[in-house]
């Protein structure tokens, strides 16, 4: 990988994203948020602050709720994302997609990507929270619009309905 | 059909697409060749520019460098008294005021070339507050700096005077609040000779900024096209702000001939664009023995910032909503806007009611103290009853019964029995709880002759394969608009809510229906849409071709041969005033709104005497909205506002220093997180008024309005002090708690 370099300073990183292996040109100290909006055109994930307080670039690296606004191309070098256009089954929303849509959990829908997936993180931790749970567990991620309550209610249905983990890539 | 699709809970028109990510943002959206923009603004308050230097070391030919110069129409945002300018042309009047932009296909060289622009001024002594725009000791705007101002007067406030047991005085004061919507503003604009120019953006009101690139750019109506793209989230902040930017983006475009975004990062979108106006209000008030208002004098004070933009209907509202939901028999009510050297304040949600608001319901437990009544107590023998009127004589025709709302709140909450609690246990702890009152009215719709003016169209079209499509101009950015709206027309054609969809707001495609503001959109647009939507199937039925007891599938059938056989088949409806309403504008008297929302709402609040925080631990608010048209959305738009309330109230702050924000980031500029907030218990009750599309009133901006008080008279409960500024921080608490000694509250607890 590092010896990939040439003139411009970038460099191919190996990554699979949402299950899929990937190979991109960036420089190394590009944000893991551009590889994905700009190199793979996956633009689920949003530039809310750009320094981690928002929450709305979170995806799952590896398994671990990261904001990749914060997380260097270099730092993603063979490792696992998920994005939320790797949540839904095939057509059908996941369970925590369906419960957002029906709660009202979605509003303006710019933190949505990055609350669903952290709600997914939080659900594979903990798959029975309670309300304390589940409010702590989405502290990181801000929303403007809906008070967050029907955020829980959202995250507590698909609790109880047993939401399936998040697909875990390949 | 016999379902009913109005008063159910019908998904969200665009949630599949937000919940998995296909939602397009504008910052989501390249077009080819495109150039991003970016804007050098003024370092100082106020001064004349002597000169702009750019740095040597880079290469400017590779850039598009626009100034005041280059503007092919008239240098201004167009929007009351077109006093803005786009770009500073020789003199600022505000820190981060725009005065240059550029454009480069690199956006990080780009931010670069900005900071390698030097600009040297002249600085003049700038005014930072209301008391020194009051002094005048310089004159920034006309003549006074004075942007607006209102009387409203009713009845003798002399006899008042005379005939009053006691004098209530007191004064309130609310800070700027950042909208902080999670999406920053951006735009994207093309231009060709052709076919003109089109902006794309995160935006509220597409004919706003249509009308102030019409100006700015020199172009006729029909080359000028806005769209509306996915916006995440608004708040009003994505009103008037939009126009500025877009004419940032199209006047890059214009020159460079390329497709040119402009998306501002964070610190850029809080320091440079619009927030709440910070306010002061001045309550004297004449009550008799038993806590009647007998009237007063409220003196209204908000501070627009460097230029007029919004701030005389922002006055407005807030000076018509002074005196709250109660009844005066006389009053004078004085609103003035003030001119200083910030950026200048927008609308937020609320526009100008939360701020007099607060003062009113915070003057009322002041009331209560002097008189020796409860605070439910004075609000119930002062609330507005049919038949009376209102500060501007509007008459209340609708039966409303405040005193049943304020029971209902009380009950919720449990109020007495956790205030009697609270009074036993607050003595022997750090932990002081309090509960509070809020009770609270807001104007739907555009103020006094404001529909009126608006005159808005709205359409509804069959399309060529049988579905329907609503043509408006109302935009989606969370609040629910593309559902509602959606709701309204298949009720009104017997038809699915699949059968129904929203046209995306594209000022080449869809008529004027006005401005997304004002809670008008479900109320006004909605009924617009329902009048549309019953005149295409009036047309349907004249045809021959539908029976008026139809299945969706023939109404599809009808439809499709209706376009197949005559063309594009539209029905449309324009505003039209109802009878007998009166609005004077010189006197500032009459029917002010075509209707108002209700609310009584209750905080209980802990204040921890250890680190001087005040939580707020369980909140209940209950209101009367006419009909809720769709349960899931409208609880969500109430949680939604209260949460930013609670926020008002006790977290978000804007430091400022030389008239410019000095917190321009989430990490210091702090909104409520999930972990920050109490249950939120959002309840309704229906009193069978029936307004707007299928008995709805406008709901949007209501649940902004009570919180704060409701939280700082709860405060005041908790700890005996009274506090009469928002936002409300520990270091207040603490300030005032200390001049007292921690022990001695401690032995007298509550009240």
């Amino acid at each position: 990988m590092a010896d990939s370099l040439d003139g411009s300073g970038r460099c191919d990183l190996s990554l699979t994203v949402n299950g899929t292996p990937q190979t991109v040109r960036a420089y190394p100290m590009q944000r893991l948020l551009d590889v994905l909006r700009y190199e793979l055109q996956l633009t689920g994930a949003k530039e809310g602050c750009g320094e981690g307080e928002c929450g709305s670039c979170s995806v799952l690296f590896n398994g671990a709720l990261v904001n990749s606004c914060l997380i260097p191309a270099l730092q993603a070098e063979g490792g696992s994302i998920t994005t939320i256009e790797g949540l839904a089954e095939g057509p059908q929303l996941n369970a925590l997609q369906k419960a957002f849509l029906e709660c009202g959990g979605a509003q303006c829908g710019i933190c949505t990507p990055g609350m669903i997936l952290s709600a997914s993180h939080l659900l594979d931790k903990n798959p029975t929270p309670t309300l304390d749970d589940i409010r702590e567990g989405l502290a990181g991620n801000l929303c403007r619009c809906t008070g967050y309550m029907q955020i829980f209610e959202a995250v507590a249905r698909a609790a109880n309905e047993g939401v399936a983990r998040p697909r875990t890539p390949a | 059909m016999t379902e009913h699709v109005v008063g159910t809970s019908v998904p969200r028109k665009e949630g599949r697409d937000k919940v998995t990510g296909a939602a397009r943002y504008i910052d989501d959206i390249t077009l080819p060749g495109m150039l991003y923009g970016a804007t050098v603004r003024s370092q100082i308050p106020r001064g004349t520019i002597k000169t702009i230097s750019f740095d040597p070391k880079f290469d400017w030919n590779e850039f598009v460098v626009v100034t005041a110069e280059h503007i092919p129409g008239k240098n201004c945002i167009a929007l009351i008294l077109d006093d803005q300018p786009c770009l500073a042309d020789g003199k600022v009047n505000h820190p981060e005021e725009p005065i240059l932009l550029l454009a480069h296909p690199d956006p990080h060289l780009l931010q670069k070339a900005v900071d390698a622009v030097a600009i040297e001024y002249d600085p003049l002594p700038p005014l930072f507050s209301i008391e020194d725009s009051d002094r005048c000791s310089q004159v920034i705007w006309g003549t006074d700096n004075l942007f607006k101002t209102f009387l409203i007067e009713k009845g003798s406030v002399e006899d008042a005077w005379a005939k009053a047991d006691y004098i209530v005085e007191g004064e309130y004061t609310t800070g700027a609040q950042e909208q902080l919507y999670i999406e920053n503003n951006g735009v994207i604009a093309s231009f060709n000779a052709d076919q003109g120019l089109t902006v794309w953006g995160s935006l509220q009101c597409p004919y706003y900024v249509h009308k102030a690139l019409m100006a700015l750019c020199n172009l006729p109506a029909d080359k000028v096209r806005v769209v509306q793209v996915e916006t995440g989230g608004a708040f009003g902040g994505k009103e008037e702000y939009p126009s500025m930017i877009a004419g940032h983006a199209s006047l890059l475009a214009m020159k460079s001939g390329r497709p040119v975004k402009i998306v501002y990062d964070r610190l850029e979108d809080m320091t440079a664009t619009t927030k709440r106006h910070p306010s002061r209000t001045r309550h004297r008030t004449a009550v008799s023995r038993t806590g009647q208002i007998l009237g007063g004098e409220i003196d209204f004070t908000i501070d627009g910032g460097a230029y007029a933009t919004l701030s005389s209907v922002v006055l407005s509202r807030g000076t018509i909503h002074a005196g709250g939901p109660y009844f005066w028999p006389s009053v004078r009510i004085r609103g003035k806007a003030v001119a200083t050297n910030t950026p200048p304040h927008g609308a937020f949600r609320g526009f100008g009611a939360p701020q007099s608001l607060f003062a009113m319901e915070r003057h009322m437990d002041r009331i209560a103290q002097v008189v020796g009544i409860s605070p439910a107590e004075v609000r119930r023998r002062n609330f507005l009853k049919p038949g009376q009127t209102t500060t501007t004589e509007q008459t209340i025709r609708e039966e409303i019964d405040l005193g049943k709302l304020l029971d209902r709140a009380l009950e919720l909450s449990n109020y007495s029995a956790k205030k009697a609690q609270f009074a036993r246990e607050n003595p022997a702890g750090w932990i002081k709880r309090g509960m509070g009152i809020a009770a609270f009215l807001h104007g739907a719709g555009f103020t006094g002759s404001g529909e009126r003016y608006l005159a808005s169209v709205v359409g509804v079209e069959a399309c060529a394969n049988g579905s329907i499509r609503i043509l408006v101009s109302s935009t989606e950015f969370g609040q629910g608009t593309n559902t509602v709206l959606c709701q309204i027309a298949a009720e009104a054609l017997d038809l699915p809510y699949e059968n129904v969809r929203i046209a995306q707001p594209d000022t080449d495609q869809v008529p004027n229906s006005g401005p997304t503001v004002a809670s008008r959109t479900v109320m006004v647009v909605g009924n617009l849409v329902r009048s549309a939507a019953f005149g295409l199937k009036q047309t349907l039925f004249a045809s021959g071709l539908l029976g008026s007891l139809h299945s969706p599938e023939e109404f599809r059938a009808a439809a499709q041969r209706h376009v197949a056989t005559h063309g594009a088949l539209r029905s449309f409806a324009r505003y039209e005033a109802p009878e007998g309403v009166f609005w004077d504008d010189q006197k500032y008297r009459g029917d002010a709104y075509a209707t108002f929302a209700w609310a009584v709402y209750v905080a209980e609040v802990a204040v921890d005497l250890s680190t001087y925080t005040a939580t707020v631990e369980d909140f209940v608010a209950l209101q009367e909205v006419g009909r809720v048209l769709n349960p899931v959305l409208a609880q969500g738009q109430i949680a939604g506002g209260v949460a930013q309330g609670i926020g008002f109230a006790l977290y978000e702050r804007v430091v400022w220093q030389n008239g410019r924000m000095q917190n321009g980031q989430m990490t210091n500029y702090i909104m409520p997180t999930s972990a920050d907030l109490p249950p939120i218990r959002v309840f309704f009750e229906e009193m069978g008024n029936i307004h707007g599309a299928y008995g709805a009133k406008g709901i949007g901006e209501l649940p902004m309005d009570g919180p704060a008080p409701a939280i700082l008279n709860a405060v005041e409960n908790a700890l005996g002090t009274p506090f009469d500024s928002i936002p409300l921080l520990p270091e207040e608490i603490f300030e005032a708690v200390s001049k007292e000694s921690p022990a001695e509250l401690l032995a007298t607890g509550g009240e």
